[in-house]
């Protein structure tokens, strides 16, 4: 089978975000990049179904060239090919990634690649649109199951599960399906040595996708502002068990 | 108009849902206009729910409650959402910012040709039309223009970020309309449907709706030292959650996570234990009422989030408050 | 949340090993009211400590370095927070091979158990290295892994428990009040602590520290590229942090070492990656501490393939996995040693910086012990921050030699090896001459000095074997046969010989007598016009500096010391001073020009030139004298460092070139040679037997044991003079003597010559130890032309300081006969010192 899984490249943030001074991104000049953490558990799972089924992956993104980095990070955990849609490294709204990301499946199926499974994350990290899955399946025509934490393909069918209520949603449907993927599906590898080494040597496809905005329009960024309030300190140690305790009567969740 | 997509389950709104309403409100309000707030509700149980919107200050109810449409289907749930906007043409399409409303809302705009944004807590309607919305799980807001990319009448899809607004009784109960709503589906929107279910486990209580959530971080130190934070738990009918780091080590099931990538809890109290605080595992956390934090550190992350502190090693603490909950309710 | 005084005997700033270890000196040094401040959160603040890799190789060939890292893994030892491991480092090359033959010699001289091992035992020791790349290795068993962030905590418990320290946590320090050059207050985020002494112990921040007092720590952070693999199925089965011995792989600059279930792999080898300390992102903002940048992995390509090769049975395992990839920031100064000590700039503000996990608690307790009571047991001298000229400490200068000092982290360094970046700083302003004569440039602070000169190759063909000839390309590294025959010419004829890098310092007022006769060892109440060359000592009566000190008038002295320790005398100086304003000093060095004239011709050349009487009667030895040559008004002062005739002349720097050019032309007939630094640092020096400061002379040994003992002792007390007496008094624990070796002949037929620092040994290989445990060690060497000899300095023990024993001295892996040949201070050469009095 094949599987295609997407990707985006975003800031590994620390404790606290700091914005350029346009205020229209995030300072990364000490951050590392990576990519979202739903998305690592997408390109586990791809790997995973390659080991298991056979066949062949491949992992896409649409970004800058630096977002190579984060093609040759999936590629060091055993990714096959790898697909740069390459962008000037603005911000690109959800709409016209979706449409750019299809066209690529598109380009890629009048070559004669075809994919089985289509992978996302559930969301980006950074931007948190809940949608590029959903609109790349529309525009392909294609069953699409999202928040996925449980998959399972065979017999060209895919069963996937994702939580709701403490409980699980099944879903089924025949290939090909996009599925986007939640963290937790797996718990992803580390690359091994020879992995990354191997990755390094791996070409990456590029091609210059066409923008077309027409998303949201970003024209800022603000911090939310920080509520610090006083903090109470009921003791220390085994002694303060008696005040928590006391606590937690007053505030009703513990009845006599 | 601004119609509001609302989850219900058997007959009741999801709280969610209710936000999402008080919101939609309040839109209206602001902007001055004297829009209805209108809702949409798909699934068994549709109509009964219905009746209870009035409260919240809903003039009419779309209701749809097709057998075809009685498992939850997204795409499908899509499309009739899309479908009533379009016959409806309301300035604004809302749903709250959950995992259906997401998805719902996804299909609705892609479907209708237009953008949606996700997760809005602040919308300022006009030209441009404006909203504010959270990027990075809430620890960065974002301020957008929605253009109206179909030409002027089209609606805005948003939704809105769970636990931003209250759910808000209307100061008067307004007459509700209730209408069936009929979409047109075709066979590839209902491909994708829940097949079947399975339970919660009985007697767990989920994490996301827990009124108590008892946390454990990088502190625990391992796998088996969590025995004494499901005890502590367990007396206080919650949940256990974890940061990141515990489910990355594998001590804990991810199912577990409460942060940016797992979930978000809104209990009465959370009692983070050994928890240093980093910000994705704040911005789950944040809806907590109190947050009380049992650290070695008095200096962590973490308690400039807690309005309540105990300082020292949970191995101790925890048990300790266990021991305390135990022998007083013996007595 | 933390309580923080508002008042306190001393601030240490920064709670990384360095800031944990001063403040614990300190309260055993028994400072009370110490205030230890950070702005991270504790045990790690953020800093290097946070991510370094925590273990220690003990032997360096800088005995400094070497002395400080002993004390640490002592200490370390005493907390419980050190694994013994063993270490290797392994060599893929023959010069690397050689090379541990030389570190062997270093390990004896420092009395470090250590062996040269085949790559088989290797295998044994870490059965998961790849043997066949290898040519054998250094195996150290005393090397060992510490936690260091486990460390920290117990000597701020220790400090704490004793009621001498507050520990303060989150707490930024955002200013430092000074007052008439003292420090007076910290400023911090959470409150001002009135304060007179303050200690920087900050790492990578350590230059924006100091800059807010308006001091200067010249270092800058660099990256250190570490990942962490695993987890390793050789591992699995074993208990705690390591049992493996850690290797390093030198050649390629880089380390393995077991941690726990995983691999650590370190890299020197990168491209140097420095940051402005203005640049290191604040503890909130950094994904995973300020100290842990993102990893870029391009910089490690090569390294990952290089470790591929050494440990593949771990890294090929597609099992194991990177889990962890940083790029590390640590602190790189210009010259590769620690940053320490109290700032010239300002009273009371102290540095402990650049320094790295295996030598903090040694060094913390040495500078505790130099802020107690000035007399430190180790002698921070290399390390002094005080050795600093404004030059070094531009950001040009710090990253320049930072980058190309990075990648000899694991070098093979010869001891003369000369910097590459930031040369022709100091220009003597006879360098357009130097240049004619084509000469070789050797830097010393800065000034770039010739070490000899290409034009005098036409001597070699006078001398013939008389130059000493090297045939071994170590030895023959950064040196010319050239300085023998410049040596050789000068002891026949004369030469001129640059000074232009002098330190000078006059030293003025109605003071000047009782100050400088309580400073300095030897009378300098002498007439006008005396010079006087005199030890310094410090209270304990360790060797502080060297120098001349010429009476210019009654009220007036000039002080004249080698450039390369010239600003730590003059810190010296300087902080010594009267505090009643009645003694002034003014430093000279960029005013005057110094040339030395030496030679059996000498007086003929300079008497050509100048209408003044310089006759041996008119002109004495050990006397100074206003002399005009030609049209230039000079001072000439009568000493010698190369044992002959002639004198030190001073003009003014702009007259410099003027001065040269007369003397060259009227040197002519006299067959006049230019001759470098070679002669008068190495050759001239040797044969003479004086002795050099770094050398001979440091605080480990005194002035009786150097041989440098007066018969009497001046009636003015002086600093140190108690302590003088006292050695005086009882018999040496060694003595300084000079050493010739008998036949340099290796077992392989080449003619080989010790550089320095070899150990000696008996003749069947024993070391010398003395009674206070210090073993004997070439502290000089080098060629004595005049004698046909090379010669070694050495302190022995009184067994064998006696003339004639022989003993030998381990070279290379082998050992050479020598034999002793001057007991104490008189000279090989001419030890009458007539030619110096002619």
């Amino acid at each position: 089978m094949n599987v295609l899984v997407c990707v985006k490249r975003v800031p590994e943030t620390g404790g606290r975000v700091s914005l350029t001074s346009d205020e229209r991104d995030i300072d990364t000049r000490y951050l590392g990049f990576t990519v979202s953490p739903h998305e690592e558990c997408a390109a586990e799972e791809a790997v995973r179904l390659i080991e298991a089924n056979g066949g062949s992956s491949t992992v896409l993104t649409l970004g800058p060239e630096a977002a190579s980095d984060q093609l040759r990070a999936a590629m060091a955990i055993g990714i096959d090919r790898a697909i740069l849609l390459e962008t000037d490294g603005q911000d690109w709204d959800p709409v016209a990634t979706a449409a750019a990301i299809a066209d690529a499946i598109r380009v890629e199926a009048a070559a004669g690649v075809s994919y089985d499974l289509i992978l996302f994350g559930n969301e980006a990290a950074d931007s948190g649109d809940f949608q590029v899955a959903i609109r790349v399946a529309l525009a392909l025509g294609l069953p699409c199951i999202s928040g996925v934490k449980s998959l399972d393909v065979r017999d060209g069918m895919a069963s996937a599960r994702r939580e709701s209520g403490g409980g699980w949603e099944v879903f089924e449907v025949p290939l090909p399906a996009v599925v986007s993927v939640r963290e937790g599906i797996n718990l992803p590898r580390y690359p091994s040595v020879p992995g990354r080494l191997r990755a390094k040597k791996k070409e990456i496809e590029r091609s210059v996708p066409m923008a077309r905005p027409s998303g949201p329009t970003k024209l800022r960024l603000r911090l939310p502002a920080e509520t610090e309030g006083k903090v109470e300190i009921l003791g220390s140690g085994a002694d303060a068990a008696p005040a928590v305790v006391d606590l937690l009567e007053r505030i009703g969740v513990l009845a006599r | 108009m601004i119609l509001v997509f609302v989850e219900q389950d058997q007959g009741r709104a999801e709280r969610s849902s209710l936000e999402a309403i008080s919101a939609a409100r309040r839109i209206a309000s602001a902007a001055g206009s004297a829009e209805p707030v209108a809702a949409v509700l798909i699934g068994p149980g549709a109509t009964m729910a219905a009746a209870g919107l009035a409260d919240y200050g809903v003039s009419e109810a779309h209701v749809v409650e097709d057998e075809a449409l009685s498992a939850y289907a997204p795409a499908a749930w899509g499309r009739t959402v899309a479908q009533l906007a379009a016959s409806l043409a309301p300035s604004i399409v809302l749903a709250a910012g959950t995992d259906r409303g997401h998805e719902v809302l996804a299909y609705a705009a892609a479907l209708s040709d237009a953008p949606m944004a996700a997760n809005c807590l602040e919308v300022r309607p006009g030209s441009p039309f404006e909203v504010t919305r959270q990027r990075w799980g809430g620890s960065l807001l974002e301020e957008a223009a929605l253009d109206a990319a179909a030409g002027p009448g089209t609606a805005r899809f948003l939704t809105v970020a769970e636990h931003a607004f209250q759910p808000e009784p209307a100061s008067e109960s307004s007459p509700l309309a209730v209408h069936p709503f009929v979409p047109t589906l075709s066979e590839p929107d209902l491909r994708v449907r829940v097949v079947s279910k399975v339970a919660p486990e009985v007697g767990k209580v989920s994490l996301a709706d827990a009124r108590v959530v008892v946390g454990g971080g990088r502190g625990v130190g391992g796998a088996e030292a969590f025995s004494e934070l499901e005890e502590l738990a367990r007396l206080l009918h919650g949940a256990v959650g974890v940061s990141r780091v515990v489910t990355s080590a594998g001590w804990r099931p991810h199912s577990q996570q409460v942060g940016q990538t797992g979930t978000r809890i809104a209990p009465d109290i959370y009692i983070a234990c050994g928890i240093s605080g980093a910000i994705q595992h704040i911005v789950g956390c944040k809806a907590a009422k109190s947050i009380l934090v049992i650290n070695t550190d008095r200096e962590a992350p973490i308690m400039s989030r807690a309005a309540y502190a105990v300082i020292g090693d949970l191995h101790a603490v925890v048990p300790a408050i266990s021991a305390e909950i135990r022998r007083r309710q013996a007595s | 949340m933390s309580w923080l005084p508002d008042r306190a005997r001393v601030v240490v700033i920064g709670a990384g090993i360095v800031g944990n270890s001063m403040a614990y000196h300190l309260a055993r040094q028994g400072w009370r009211d110490i205030v230890l401040v950070d702005k991270g959160a504790l045990p790690n603040p953020g800093g290097s400590t946070g991510h370094a890799s925590n273990f220690i190789f003990t032997t360096d060939h800088s005995k400094e370095m070497t002395a400080f890292t002993l004390d640490s893994v002592r200490q370390y030892k005493e907390l419980g927070v050190f694994t013994e491991s063993g270490g290797i480092e392994v060599a893929r090359t023959p010069a690397r091979m050689e090379e541990f033959k030389r570190r062997l010699a270093s390990a004896h001289s420092w009395a470090i158990e250590a062996e040269l091992i085949s790559p088989e035992r290797i295998k044994e020791l870490v059965p998961y290295i790849e043997p066949s790349i290898l040519l054998g290795g250094f195996y150290t068993p005393g090397v060992g892994v510490v936690d260091s962030l486990r460390a920290g905590t117990l000597m701020r418990e220790a400090a704490t428990e004793t009621g001498a320290l507050t520990v303060s946590a989150l707490t930024e320090t955002t200013g430092i009040d000074v007052v008439d050059g003292r420090v007076a207050a910290v400023h911090t985020d959470r409150g001002t602590i009135q304060t007179e002494t303050v200690v920087i112990a900050c790492g990578i921040w350590s230059p924006r520290i100091a800059r807010m007092a308006g001091a200067s720590i010249p270092l800058t952070p660099a990256v250190h590229q570490m990942i962490s693999v695993g987890p390793v199925p050789a591992f699995a089965d074993t208990v705690g942090e390591i049992t493996f011995p850690i290797v390093r792989d030198m050649d390629t600059n880089m380390y393995e070492r077991q941690h726990g279930g995983d691999l650590e792999v370190g890299s020197y080898a990168h491209r140097a990656i420095l940051m402005s300390p203005d640049d290191i992102p604040s503890i909130a903002e950094s994904a995973q501490s300020p100290s842990e940048l993102p990893f870029t992995d391009d910089d490690f390509d090569l390294q990952m393939e290089q470790a591929l090769e050494l440990v593949p049975e771990i890294l090929r395992d597609e099992r194991v996995g990177v889990r962890y990839a940083i790029n590390g920031l640590l602190s790189l100064t210009p010259d590769g040693m620690p940053i320490l000590g109290e700032t010239p700039e300002v009273k009371g503000l102290w540095s402990v910086a650049a320094v790295w996990i295996k030598e903090a608690p040694g060094i913390a307790k040495t500078v505790a012990e130099w802020m107690t009571h000035g007399t430190p047991e180790i002698d921070p001298h290399a390390s002094d921050i005080a050795r600093f000229y404004d030059h070094h400490r531009t950001a040009a200068h710090v990253d320049a030699r930072s980058a190309e000092g990075f990648n000899k982290t694991y070098g093979i360094v010869h001891p003369m090896e000369q910097w590459d970046s930031n040369r022709n700083v100091r220009l003597s302003p006879i360098h357009i001459r130097q240049r004619e004569l084509d000469a070789v440039f050797f830097e010393a602070a800065g000034w770039e000095r010739p070490f000899w000169y290409g034009a005098n190759e036409r001597l070699l063909a006078e001398y013939g074997d008389r130059v000493m000839p090297r045939a071994a390309e170590w030895e023959s590294r950064w040196w010319s046969p050239i300085i023998n025959a410049e040596h050789l010419a000068m002891r026949d004829r004369v030469a001129m010989v640059d000074l232009a890098a002098f330190a000078i310092f006059d030293v003025s007022g109605p003071g000047a007598v009782a100050y400088l006769q309580g400073l300095v060892v030897n009378q300098v109440d002498v007439k006008v016009g005396r010079v006087v060359y005199t030890p310094l000592l410090n209270e304990a009566g360790g060797i502080v500096a060297d120098l001349t000190i010429i009476r210019l008038a009654h009220d007036r002295f000039r002080v004249v010391t080698g450039g390369g320790m010239g600003m730590r005398d003059k810190k010296w100086f300087s902080d010594h001073l009267p505090a009643d304003g009645s003694v002034q000093i003014h430093d000279q060095t960029s005013a005057l020009y110094t040339l030395g004239v030496w030679g059996p011709r000498a007086r003929d050349l300079v008497q050509s030139v100048t209408t003044a009487d310089l006759s041996a009667t008119a002109f004495p030895f050990g006397t100074a004298r206003t002399v005009d040559i030609g049209g230039v008004r000079t001072l000439m002062s009568r000493i010698s460092y190369v044992g002959e005739l002639g004198w030190e002349i001073y003009a003014p720097m702009e007259e410099g070139l003027r001065l040269w050019d007369i003397l060259w032309a009227a040197g002519q007939p006299f067959g006049v040679i230019a001759a470098g630094i070679g002669v008068y640092a190495t050759t001239g020096r040797l044969e003479k037997g004086y002795r050099a400061h770094g050398n001979e002379l440091e605080l480990d040994f005194n002035l009786v044991e150097a041989g440098m003992g007066r018969p009497t002792v001046k009636d003015a007390d002086f600093v140190g003079k108690t302590a003088y007496l006292a050695q005086r008094a009882s018999p040496p624990d060694t003595i300084l003597s000079t050493l010739t070796l008998d036949d340099p002949t290796s077992s392989s037929g080449v003619r080989r010559y010790m550089l320095g620092r070899e150990p000696i040994t008996t003749p069947d290989g024993e070391f010398l130890v003395d009674a206070r445990g210090r073993r004997s060690y070439v502290t000089s060497a080098g060629s004595a032309p005049s004698v046909g000899k090379h010669v070694l300095m050495a302190y022995l023990p009184p067994a064998y300081a006696v003339e004639g024993t022989k003993l030998a001295v381990e070279y290379f892996g082998e050992r050479y006969p020598v034999t002793v040949a001057v007991v104490g201070s008189s000279p090989i050469f001419d030890p009458e010192n007539a030619r110096i009095r002619a």
